[in-house]
């Protein structure tokens, strides 16, 4: 679909003006804004009811073990959030952060990449951890506030979560320069990078950086953006006037716009990004036009800048109820299936539940642990110190 | 020392009320804003939301966007505008939501906000302040409870401040916002929702001086921003055991006003700095050499410093251990005592 030239040639006539993204405020004040079907470019392969639709360049087929096992995926994500969004109201995570809403955009990117490709994620990559065989589980201990993480990324290749906002794009342009540099990039058999990050992020100086390093470089790196309509409480219109992914082409690679809430179009369209990369093509923006459909954390209150109307609109494109369409009105999925699939979802809910409970506080000498490589005296100094008068209260309320 | 004079910020309200630091915070911008057409707030989630912590509520609604700005998610954006801003006659409040997002700006901070004074001689003033809810102990991830404020005071042409309580918080804003020179104002975030008594009639002090919070004769305790609290609780339960604790509350960290410092320790003979920013290289290694050099021969035992550990900041189940706390200011003290 793409040699590297068709992107830095100029912009093609007929391409809207740049202001054409920013809303009236008529549109806002009416739930207009997010709603709007992503523009014309948008990639789509299954619609909000349901109806497989055919893309002249992603004319994918999807076999129905495959449909069924992205429903799975999307099931067991939700079931997961929804659980650890309720531990958070119980008190028993410090801080949770919602995937609500971006389970397509994720599962479609996760289950696109292979095992010996890198993920870089932000911090609401919940669905990407999943597709990368972090389980839920492991990603509790850093909202529960036990560690920072405790996955070992070089090995799951799967970074840890990213919460300086872009940081990771230029970590992952780094990484992506060095599989080309180590000679991994050229055929089949290549390797390649995706790095998640959101609308709000596409400000950031980092990730503009990153931008002209893969491209100067040509790292073998897809930019996974998820546009989820909102940074906090700012809309997208406060971080661009062009649709996002139409920054690609100043910095001389495709930018393609997908409908982040359909799984077969992010799965198809993050497919041939990452081939593209392999191939010694890269990089590539994908924006995944989706929407956040809860708060931003469980710290925030989203009814003090969005209308409720907005996220009603949204429920209509929910991602997982289309499928769920899809399967049963095509006789690729029963009732039974269904009811097993919830039943294992309950049972990954109990789990995690118990797995939270159980978690252990982390001793103290674990702060000292590992801040350098080598041995460092000073440090060493501090932490005899510490637990020598931390021993002192030995039984006592410490 | 000597402090810039500064116009006493005058206050539209008159009768004594109980406020919160985020209150008194919000009161001193809104004051500013009424008085100087040219102030402007400017963050992220700022407007519409009114901050994070609410710190901002209301003034967008009353403002307008255009002097309450919801930025783009770029810090070394907000505080690079801010100074070009400055330069066109604005008097910029940038606020960073959390202490761990003030890196991004870092380059504009050290490079820009900090030289330009000196560069331009004099001729380009930048009344800037940027807002930072430093500190930890309220159970967040990552990046969310630091105290960077040694690299800033650690720059010359920076001023850096640390408001404890909610009145020092709406006296030192509205000082901080009416200074020429660009000021760090750092918010002890989790001392948010305490209360104190205002009264806006009062006299308060010039910004860049410390006070002396209680007197006491056993030892001096030299502290800011949230390990105030701490070292007055510390006072209170040592006075249990016989131990009169002096505690000084630093307030501006630079310029440093150590005058009631020195005359402190003259008298106490000891001293101990406490703060929740790691020791290395910091405010508190500064403090420290400064009294050993001035109340050297006053010194019945070294000054003794109760900070963070030198490692990044724990993850949240560990930070009850790894903040000063009580115990551990009292535990210096006997050792100084001890000596
Ligand atoms: C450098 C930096 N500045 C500010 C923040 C605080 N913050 C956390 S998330 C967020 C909004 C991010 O929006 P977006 O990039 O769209 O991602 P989303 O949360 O919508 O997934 C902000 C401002 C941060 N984490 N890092
Ligand atoms: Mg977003």
């Amino acid at each position: 679909m793409s040699s590297p030239e068709r992107w830095t040639q100029p912009q093609p006539a007929g391409t809207p003006a740049a202001t054409a993204a920013r809303p009236t405020s008529e549109q806002v004040i009416a739930g207009l804004r997010a709603t709007s079907e992503g523009g014309p470019e948008l990639v789509q392969l299954l619609t909000p009811e349901g109806e497989r639709v055919h893309h002249p360049e992603f004319d994918v087929d999807f076999s129905d073990e495959e449909l069924r096992g992205l429903y799975r995926d999307m099931v067991l994500v939700r079931r997961a959030d929804r659980e650890a969004n309720a531990l958070q109201r119980q008190g028993q995570l410090g801080l949770w952060v919602p995937l609500l809403g971006q389970e397509a955009a994720q599962i479609g990117a996760g289950r696109a990449l292979r095992p010996e490709d890198m993920a870089f994620p932000g911090y609401r990559e919940h669905g990407v951890a999943w597709c990368r065989g972090i389980s839920p589980k492991d990603i509790m201990g850093m909202w529960r506030g036990t560690d920072h993480g405790s996955w070992d990324p070089v090995e799951r290749r799967f970074h840890l979560y990213t919460i300086v906002i872009g940081n990771q794009c230029l970590n992952a342009t780094g990484y992506a320069m060095g599989q080309r540099f180590e000679g991994k990039v050229g055929d089949d058999n290549g390797e390649a990078t995706m790095v998640f990050f959101g609308d709000g992020a596409t400000s950031q100086g980092d990730v503009h950086e990153a931008f002209v390093w893969a491209s100067v470089y040509d790292a073998p790196l897809v930019f996974f953006c998820q546009n989820n309509q909102w940074a906090i409480s700012e809309p997208t219109e406060r971080q661009t006037r062009l649709p996002l992914y139409q920054r690609a082409r100043g910095y001389g690679f495709p930018g393609i716009r997908v409908d982040g809430n359909d799984v077969l179009a992010s799965l198809a369209v993050s497919r041939w990004a990452l081939e593209e990369c392999r191939h010694g093509n890269g990089p590539v923006l994908i924006e995944a036009f989706t929407y956040r459909m809860d708060a931003h954390t469980t710290s925030d209150d989203a009814t003090r800048y969005r209308h409720s109307d907005e996220l009603e609109a949204w429920k209509l494109k929910d991602p997982i109820e289309r499928v769920r369409v899809h399967l049963s009105r095509n006789g690729i999925a029963d009732h039974d299936w269904f009811d097993a699939v919830q039943a294992e979802a309950d049972e990954l809910a109990a789990e995690l539940r118990e797995h939270v409970y159980n978690l252990p506080d982390p001793p103290t000498e674990r702060m000292f642990d590992h801040v350098y490589a080598e041995a460092n005296p000073v440090l060493a100094a501090q932490r005899d110190e510490f637990l020598s008068y931390m021993s002192t209260f030995a039984g006592g309320e410490h | 020392m000597a402090t810039p004079t500064i116009d006493r910020p005058t206050s539209t309200e008159s009768a004594t009320q109980t406020i919160t630091i985020i209150k008194g915070l919000n009161m001193a911008l809104r004051a500013c804003m009424e008085r100087d057409p040219k102030v402007i707030v400017m963050g992220e989630d700022v407007g519409k939301l009114g901050g994070v912590f609410r710190v901002t509520d209301g003034l967008q609604k009353d403002f307008g966007e255009q002097r309450v700005l919801d930025t783009p998610l770029a810090e070394s954006g907000i505080v690079g505008t801010a100074i070009g801003l400055a330069m066109r006659g604005f008097r910029p409040v940038c606020e960073i939501q959390f202490d761990g997002f003030i890196f991004p700006a870092f380059d504009q901070i050290v490079s820009q906000l900090a030289k330009l004074h000196a560069r331009s001689q004099g001729k380009i003033k930048l009344p800037i302040v940027i807002r930072v809810p430093f500190g930890g102990g309220i159970g967040a991830v990552e990046h969310h409870s630091e105290s960077p404020e040694s690299y800033f005071a650690h720059t010359a042409g920076l001023r850096v401040v640390a408001c404890s309580n909610p009145v020092d918080a709406y006296w030192m804003l509205q000082q901080a916002i009416e200074s020429d020179d660009p000021v760090l104002f750092f918010e002890p975030k989790r001392r948010y929702h305490e209360k104190g008594q205002l009264d806006p009639t009062a006299q308060p002090l010039p910004l860049y001086s410390s006070r002396v919070l209680r007197q006491g004769t056993t030892a001096t305790i030299a502290t800011y921003g949230p390990m105030v609290r701490t070292c007055m609780d510390a006072a209170t339960a040592g006075a249990e055991d016989g131990v009169d604790l002096e505690v000084i509350d630093l307030r501006s960290l630079s310029p440093l006003d150590l005058d009631p410092v020195f005359e402190s320790v003259r008298r106490t003979g000891r001293l101990v700095v406490v703060s929740e920013a790691p020791g290395e290289a910091s405010i508190s290694s500064e403090i420290a050499a400064k009294v050993q050099q001035e109340c050297f021969y006053s010194l019945e035992a070294p000054v003794l410093r109760v900070t963070g550990f030198d490692t990044p900041y724990p993850a949240s189940k560990l930070e009850e251990e790894y903040l000063p706390d009580l115990d551990r200011v009292l535990d210096a003290v006997d050792r100084s005592l001890a000596w």
